[in-house]
């Protein structure tokens, strides 16, 4: 009951003004991992360097805990690029996450495709803790390839 | 009904000066279940976690979210505010609207949107917040410390001197390692025996050190504080604590000159029933039943059963399973050398004075087959001239293994210096690609070889070995002066790389640790968990982990022992308790989770009905070894296992809260 409540009052409310999720405002939703990508976005803070304003991080424990479906659910919900973030290959906090990640998206890349996503708005990186220069680059250039895009990529999940 | 304070930190200008905070304050009213939202100069200060806590009781709070600086500053910090007041830690969330907003981005009413996205996600996850206990783990205070070498003695005296029991395995029938069959050690010369041998002693006189020699490690289940292992105690043929050591059993074995003497790597021969050399602890000798009399000839031969005086010898033992409960293990391997088998150019095998370092060690050594005067093997002639030859194995990718076995440089320094003092006006060549000697005192030990004894390093490869009127002919290159050179030699040492122990990657299966493609076992992480292995209680030391001199293997064996001293210091284990767990209700017993769960935190239970008949097997969580990375919940097909703080629905909530 609640979670309906809360649902509505969303949609109703909707997001601020700002960042309305358009081809030209894309909203970017990154997955990222707790122990090296989401400290490297940190580094990037502590360092003050600036970057694109349109993404939203998640935070998990492990690139290894990101559920494919999440990136279907991002893009359901008005994504317009997902971005999966984590541990340099070896670097792994929990020894082999990324490497299940890796797997993982590596097949449903292919699926995504045959949904009729435009692959180019699904980005895999590995962004470690002291690579706060890097998630600028992967941000600011995923940012810019999206909206280079057609705006029709994502309609499958998003039809009313 | 969900009862939430939203607290959004200004940092003084920090985030203020980029981000409406009292735009996010606002915003933050909104969101149905919020039931206070307030905006502070800084939250972290005392007054801010004051006005935190005041909330908290005063509203009646359920959960909290703070907008603020990044979790990984000051999450522990509102997590201890919030448990003052009766709130499960674990019910704080944070909103990076600092490093991640205010720090990053300029424009003040986009950063500001950013901000409020971020904290409506932290909202609607702490709305689904779950209490999590943190797991409390009992612990077994016994170590078993897996092989009797230098770092294992080291590790297994520093636990008992701690006052925790240890319970030290060895596959050989003595304790020592390969240090003991050294000679003298670089760079300071003392003899290997010398300050080896006390250790030893000390290890088998020890109150609290429990020692298992000829034994090995035959099943290990369990976890971090209860750990269950089953070792085999190999039939000795002696009783341990009947025999004196005399040693009239193997002066009266006929089988002597027959068999190879593993410890002087063939370069001696010793008797069926043997210790392998006489300094061994324990002093009690072994029988080998794959060449005695008495098992290969139906029984006939009983010589050493008549010469033993106090009557221990027993052909009728047999391998005995031990089982024991520890609360944390080291796996202290050890290393092998490489088979040379690859460079028949070198004639090792073929050539009878073509010798790896350690036997050349053993040759040199005073309790060595030849009493410690360099003799060649095939003339027992002292050799003149000797040609050492580096790097054979290592740093090849092509042949042997592309890492540097770290000890050569050293050794055969040692080598030629060593030669040099014992046969005076000798002369010996080294065929080097770089001179690798970093430690304290090494650098100028080499020099020593080079200035004061007059060996004569060359650098380049050798090319061909071959036999020539009783002398060695071995012909290289010398790329510094780029001359090929020939060099006829009455001994030729090779410094044979240094690979992992035989049999230590079946034990690290056992163990459920990890292991590199060359088998050496590898540490939780390779600079800040230098002594951890993969697996929680598990630690690693000496040479298993990849090639290290002696200095450095006492190191990691003192390592391993504080860190299991440390974790002996708490009465139980605590982990936190963001961990797995599975709904046993709707899980199909696929395991597809414990496949990919890289720490064997995941095993099968049975549930029974009440006449203990088994219903159903669903997967069960062990909270000792689950790390909470969530790798199993993607792997599970019927949704029946989460992990918690990171939960399935917690996680598509911040998804549809980000609705555009």
């Amino acid at each position: 009951m609640e979670d309906m409540k809360v649902e509505k009052n969303e949609q109703k409310d909707g997001t601020a003004a700002a960042n309305t999720g358009s081809q030209s405002d894309p909203r970017l939703i990154a997955f990222v991992c707790n122990w090296c990508t989401y400290n490297g976005a940190d580094l990037a803070g502590t360092s003050r360097m600036k970057y694109s304003d349109n993404v939203r991080v998640i935070k998990l424990p492990c690139t290894g805990r990101i559920d494919p479906l999440f990136i279907v659910e991002a893009f359901k919900k008005g994504a317009k690029g997902v971005l999966v973030s984590g541990c340099h290959p070896g670097d792994c906090h929990y020894t082999s996450g990324n490497y299940h990640s890796r797997r993982k998206y590596a097949t449903f890349r292919d699926l995504l495709g045959y949904l009729g996503v435009d692959l180019n708005r699904v980005e895999f990186s590995w962004i470690s803790a002291s690579e706060g220069n890097k998630w600028v680059a992967v941000i600011n250039e995923f940012t810019d390839k999206i909206k280079s895009l057609p705006d029709k990529t994502t309609d499958i999940f998003t039809k009313k | 009904m969900s009862r939430i304070g939203v607290f959004v930190c200004w940092c003084g200008s920090n985030i203020a000066s980029t981000v409406d905070v009292e735009k996010v304050r606002e915003e933050a009213a909104k969101i149905p279940g919020v039931v206070s939202a307030v905006d502070y100069k800084y939250m972290c200060s005392d007054p801010g976690q004051n006005s935190l806590r005041n909330v908290i009781k005063e509203k009646n709070l359920t959960g909290v979210v703070l907008a603020a600086c990044s979790p990984h500053m000051h999450e522990n910090t509102f997590r201890k505010a919030a448990v003052k007041e009766g709130l499960n830690p674990y019910f704080v969330e944070i909103a990076n609207i600092r490093e991640q907003v205010s720090w990053v981005h300029e424009d003040k009413e986009r950063a500001t949107a950013k901000a409020v996205d971020l904290m409506k996600m932290m909202v609607e996850k702490v709305k689904r917040d779950k209490p999590i206990e943190d797991v409390r783990v009992p612990l077994n205070k016994k170590a078993l410390v897996i092989g009797g070498g230098i770092s294992g003695i080291q590790a297994a005296l520093d636990i008992a001197n701690g006052g925790v029991e240890v319970i030290l395995v060895e596959k050989e029938p003595s304790i020592g390692g390969r240090m003991i069959q050294l000679d003298e050690t670089f760079p300071t010369l003392d003899c290997s025996s010398c300050i080896m041998t006390p250790k030893m002693v000390e290890v088998n006189q020890h109150p609290n050190i429990k020692l298992y020699t000829y034994s090995e490690i035959e099943d290990v289940s369990g976890y971090i504080g209860n750990f269950k292992v089953k070792i085999k105690k190999k039939a000795r043929s002696v009783v341990e604590k009947d025999c004196t050591g005399c040693g009239e059993c193997w002066n009266a074995c006929p089988m002597h000159k027959n068999v190879k003497s593993e410890f002087n790597i063939n370069l001696s021969e010793r008797t069926a029933i043997y210790v392998p050399f006489p300094q061994a602890v324990p002093l009690v000798p072994v029988l080998d039943r794959s060449v005695c009399l008495h098992f290969k000839k139906g029984g006939k031969c009983q010589k050493c059963f008549d010469a033993c005086g106090p009557k221990c010898i027993d052909f009728s033992m047999q391998d005995e399973i031990i089982e024991e409960t520890v609360g944390a293990i080291v796996a202290a391997t050890g290393y092998d050398l490489m088979e040379t088998s690859m460079y028949g150019e070198y004639g090792y095998g073929k050539y009878k004075d073509v010798v790896s370092g350690l036997q050349f060690e053993r040759l040199l050594s005073a309790s060595g087959p030849t009493e410690g005067v360099i003799k060649r093997p095939s003339d027992g002639k002292t050799p003149q001239t000797i040609v050492f030859v580096q790097c054979v194995g290592s740093r090849d990718p092509e042949k042997g293994v592309p890492y540097c076995s770290k000890v050569c440089c050293m050794y055969t320094a040692k080598h030629a210096k060593l030669f040099a003092h014992k046969v005076h006006g000798s002369q010996s060549y080294v065929f080097y690609i770089d001179i690798r000697a970093t430690s304290k005192g090494y650098e100028e030990f080499v020099r020593g070889t080079m200035e004061q004894d007059g060996a004569v390093y060359l650098r380049g490869r050798v090319s061909k070995i071959y036999e020539d009127n009783g002398k060695l002919i071995v012909k290289g290159a010398d790329t510094l002066s780029g001359n090929q050179v020939e060099i006829a030699a009455d001994m030729v040492v090779l410094a044979t790389g240094v690979i992992p122990k035989k049999g230590s990657d079946k034990l690290a299966q056992m163990l459920g640790i990890s292991y590199d493609k060359y088998g050496f076992l590898t540490e939780s992480h390779p600079k800040l968990r230098p002594a951890e292995s993969s697996t929680a209680g598990i630690f690693l030391a000496g040479m298993a982990q990849g090639p290290r001199d002696i200095p450095e293997s006492v190191v990691s064996g003192s390592a391993a022992a504080s860190k299991i001293l440390g974790l002996f210091s708490k009465s139980e284990y605590e982990v936190e308790g963001t961990i797995s767990s599975v709904n046993e209700a709707t899980c199909v017993a696929c395991f597809y989770c414990q496949r990919v769960c890289a720490y064997n935190a995941i095993s099968r239970k049975e549930i029974k009905d009440r006449n203990g008949n088994v219903v159903k097997v669903v997967a069960n969580v062990n909270p000792g070894l689950c790390t909470g990375c969530g790798a199993c919940v993607n792997a599970c097909f019927s949704k029946s296992i989460d992990v918690k703080g990171f939960m399935d629905d917690q996680i598509y909530a911040e998804i549809k809260s980000l609705a555009v």
